[in-house]
C-alpha cells in the first residue's frame, strides 16, 4: 500500500458542503472521500459516485441459494433417499419452497454482508487512517488526494474560499492494513510519497 | 385532458356499452343457463375487482396520511381523483348484487337457494352469516361508508389549496389523521375480512380459507398502486405534475414490487397448507383450478403476477424508468384481473367458461369508465395541494 499526501478540509454545515463539493470537482481536484457523521442524502450524486454493484452481487448470491436448495433437495428426495411422506410425490416442489426461500435469503444476506465488508474493508483487525476524529461527531471531512501537479498551498487557499473551517495536509496510508495505528508514522518517508 | 385521451375514453366506453347491451340481450336474457351465469359472473368479477382497485387508492391516501408521509404529496391528487370512482362503482356493484340475489338466484351464490340450504348442514351452519339480508345490509353499509369517508378525505385535501395560518396547521393535520383512521379501520373490517368472504369466497360456500381476504386485498392493492403509477406516468408525459420525478416513481415501483411479492406470499400460504394437508373438502378449490380447463390461467396467473413483476421490477433502474413502469403496471392490472377471473369462474361456470368478446368487452367498459371519471375529476381540482404543510418533503424527496 502506498503512502499518499492528502489535503483535508473540514466543513461544519451541510449547506456549505454541497456547493463546495461541486466547486472542488469543477476546479479539477480529485476528491478521495468525504467522511460524514451521518448518511447525507444526495452526497453520492454530488460526488459523482457510480451506483453500487452490491445488489447485482446480492441477486447472484440469491440465485446460488435457490439453485443449491432445489438441486440438493431434488437429489436427496428423488435419488439418494426417496421417502413416502404423506403420499406426496417424491418431487414435491410446493413443500420445498419455504426451504428454497430461506436458503435464497440466507445466501443473499450473508453474501451481501461479507461483500460489503470486503468492499469497505471492514473487519475487527483492519486499521485505516482517520483524517479527523470529529468526522464521527459533527464535522464533514472532505479529503482531497494530491498528485505531483497539485499545489498544496493553492488548494488549501481554495478550500478556505469555498468555506472550509479547518484545513491541513496529511500524509497517510491510502488503503488498509492489519496491526497497530503507528504503522503510518514508521513507514513515512518523504521521498517515497507516491 | 388532451384530445387523444378523450378519443380513447369514448372508444372504450362505446365498445363497452355495446358489449354490455349485446351481452344482456344474448347472454343475460338467454334461455341457456350457462349463458345467464356467464353474464352475471363476468359482471360480478369486474364490478368487485375494479371497485376494490379504485378503493385501494383511497386506502393509499389514508395510510400515507396516517404515517405522516410526505413523499406522495406531489401526486396525491391522482389517487384522490381515482378514488372519486368509488361511489360510481359502488352503485354498479350494488345493481349487480341485487341482480344476482333477486334476479338470477343460485347459479352464482348457491347459498341463496333456501331449499338447498335446509338439506345442507354446512350451509345451514353458515346461514347466520351467509343470508341475503345480512349480505345486502352489510354491502350497502360498506359501500356507503367507503364513499362517504373518501369524500370527507377529498374535502379535507381541497382545504390545502388555500394558505393556512400557522395555528391552523396542527388542527388540520389532526382532522386528516382522524378521518384517515376511520377509513383504515373500516377498511380492515371490510376489505381485509368480511367483504371478500361475502362477494367472492361465498361462491364456493362449502370451502373457506382464512387467507382469502388478505389475498384479495393484496391483489387489489397492487393493482391500485399500478393504476396510480399509470396515471402518474401519463400526466408526467403530458407535462403536468411538475414536482414529480423518478424518485417518486421509484417509490411507487417499490410498492408494486413489494405487493407483488406480498400477493405471492399469501397465494402460496393458502395453497401450500391446503396442498400439504390434502383434505378433500379443502383441495376441491384447487382441484377445480389446477386440473382441468383452468390449468393455463392458473399458471399464467403466477407468471404474470409474480415471476414477471419480480424479475422485471427488481432492478433499481427499471423502477425509475417511465416506460418499464407503465408496461409493468398494465401487466399487473391485467394479471390481477385474470386472478379475479379464476376466483369467480370455476365456482360458477365450471368447465363451461369462456374468455371471449363479453369478458374483454366488459374489461374495456370498465377501463373506459375509469378513464372518463378520473379524467373528469383531474380536470376539476388543481393537481397540487399547494399549501399542504408536507408538500416540501415531497419536492425534496430523495430515495
Amino acid at each position: 500500500m502506498a503512502l499518499k499526501k492528502f489535503v483535508v478540509g473540514c466543513f461544519d454545515e451541510e449547506k456549505v458542503l454541497f456547493p463546495a463539493v461541486d466547486k472542488v470537482r469543477h476546479a479539477g481536484y480529485k476528491i478521495h472521500d468525504i467522511y460524514t457523521p451521518f448518511p447525507v442524502h444526495g452526497l453520492d450524486k454530488a460526488m459523482g459516485l457510480r451506483d453500487t454493484s452490491l445488489h447485482t452481487a446480492g441477486f447472484i448470491y440469491g440465485l446460488t441459494g435457490t439453485t443449491t436448495a432445489v438441486t440438493f433437495m431434488s437429489w436427496v428426495f428423488t435419488k439418494d433417499w426417496p421417502m413416502n411422506i404423506g403420499g406426496k410425490p417424491h418431487f414435491a416442489l410446493p413443500a420445498w419452497i419455504p426451504i428454497t426461500f430461506e436458503l435464497t435469503v440466507l445466501m443473499a444476506a450473508v453474501g451481501m454482508v461479507l461483500t460489503f465488508c470486503y468492499i469497505c474493508q471492514l473487519a475487527p483487525f483492519i486499521k485505516k487512517h482517520h483524517f479527523h476524529a470529529r468526522a464521527t461527531d459533527d464535522l464533514f471531512v472532505m479529503v482531497i488526494e494530491c498528485t505531483e501537479k497539485t499545489d498544496e498551498a493553492a488548494l488549501s487557499a481554495y478550500l478556505e474560499s469555498v468555506g472550509a473551517k479547518e484545513i491541513n495536509t496529511q500524509v497517510a496510508e491510502d488503503g488498509w492494513w492489519i496491526g497497530r495505528y503507528d504503522r503510518e508514522q514508521k513507514l513515512y518517508n518523504e521521498p517515497n510519497i507516491a | 385532458m388532451p384530445a387523444g385521451y378523450k378519443k380513447w375514453t369514448n372508444a372504450l366506453l362505446g365498445i363497452g356499452a355495446l358489449v354490455l347491451v349485446l351481452g344482456f340481450i344474448f347472454l343475460g336474457m338467454s334461455k341457456d343457463e350457462h349463458a345467464q351465469t356467464r353474464f352475471w359472473a363476468v359482471l360480478l368479477q369486474n364490478s368487485t375487482f375494479f371497485l376494490l382497485v379504485v378503493n385501494a387508492s383511497m386506502f393509499f391516501v389514508c395510510v400515507t396520511t396516517l404515517a405522516m408521509g410526505g413523499w406522495q404529496m406531489a401526486f396525491r391528487r391522482v389517487p384522490e381523483a381515482i378514488s372519486t370512482l368509488v361511489p360510481v362503482f359502488s352503485v354498479i356493484a350494488l345493481v349487480v348484487f341485487l341482480g344476482i340475489i333477486f334476479g338470477h338466484q343460485h347459479h352464482i351464490y348457491h347459498w341463496l337457494d333456501k331449499e338447498h340450504v335446509a338439506h345442507d348442514p354446512i350451509l345451514k351452519g353458515k346461514s347466520g352469516f351467509l343470508n341475503p339480508t345480512f349480505f345486502l345490509l352489510w354491502t350497502i353499509l360498506t359501500l356507503a361508508v367507503w364513499s362517504w369517508v373518501g369524500h370527507k378525505m377529498r374535502q379535507l385535501s381541497k382545504r390545502a389549496d388555500e394558505p393556512f395560518k400557522a395555528e391552523e396547521v396542527k388542527g388540520y393535520m389532526w382532522s386528516n389523521s382522524v378521518w384517515a383512521s376511520v377509513f383504515t379501520v373500516f377498511f380492515g373490517l371490510t376489505v381485509a375480512s368480511t367483504i371478500p368472504w361475502f362477494w367472492l369466497m361465498s361462491i364456493d360456500a362449502h370451502w373457506f380459507s382464512t387467507m382469502y381476504s388478505w389475498y384479495t386485498f393484496a391483489s387489489t392493492f397492487v393493482s391500485g398502486m399500478s393504476l396510480i403509477a399509470i396515471y402518474v406516468v401519463y400526466l408526467k408525459n403530458q407535462d403536468y405534475l411538475e414536482y414529480v420525478n423518478e424518485e417518486h416513481l421509484h417509490d411507487l415501483g417499490k410498492f408494486m414490487f413489494a405487493f407483488s411479492v406480498f400477493w405471492t406470499y399469501l397465494w402460496y400460504s393458502q395453497f401450500m397448507l391446503i396442498w400439504y394437508a390434502n383434505i378433500p373438502e379443502e383441495t376441491i378449490y384447487f382441484k377445480a383450478r389446477m386440473q382441468g380447463p383452468y390449468r393455463v390461467i392458473f399458471f399464467l396467473n403466477l407468471i404474470m403476477n409474480f415471476v414477471l413483476p419480480f424479475l422485471l421490477l427488481i432492478r433499481r433502474g427499471s423502477k425509475r424508468n417511465y416506460t418499464t413502469m407503465a408496461v409493468l403496471a398494465v401487466l399487473i392490472i391485467i394479471g390481477h384481473w385474470l386472478d379475479f377471473y379464476q376466483m369467480v369462474m370455476p365456482g360458477t361456470l365450471g368447465e363451461h367458461y369462456s374468455l371471449g368478446w363479453f369478458e374483454f368487452g366488459i374489461l374495456a367498459f370498465y377501463a373506459g369508465l375509469i378513464m372518463f371519471f378520473v379524467g373528469r375529476s383531474l380536470e376539476k381540482a388543481p393537481l397540487l395541494s399547494k399549501h399542504h404543510p408536507l408538500l416540501k418533503e415531497s419536492i425534496i424527496h430523495h430515495t
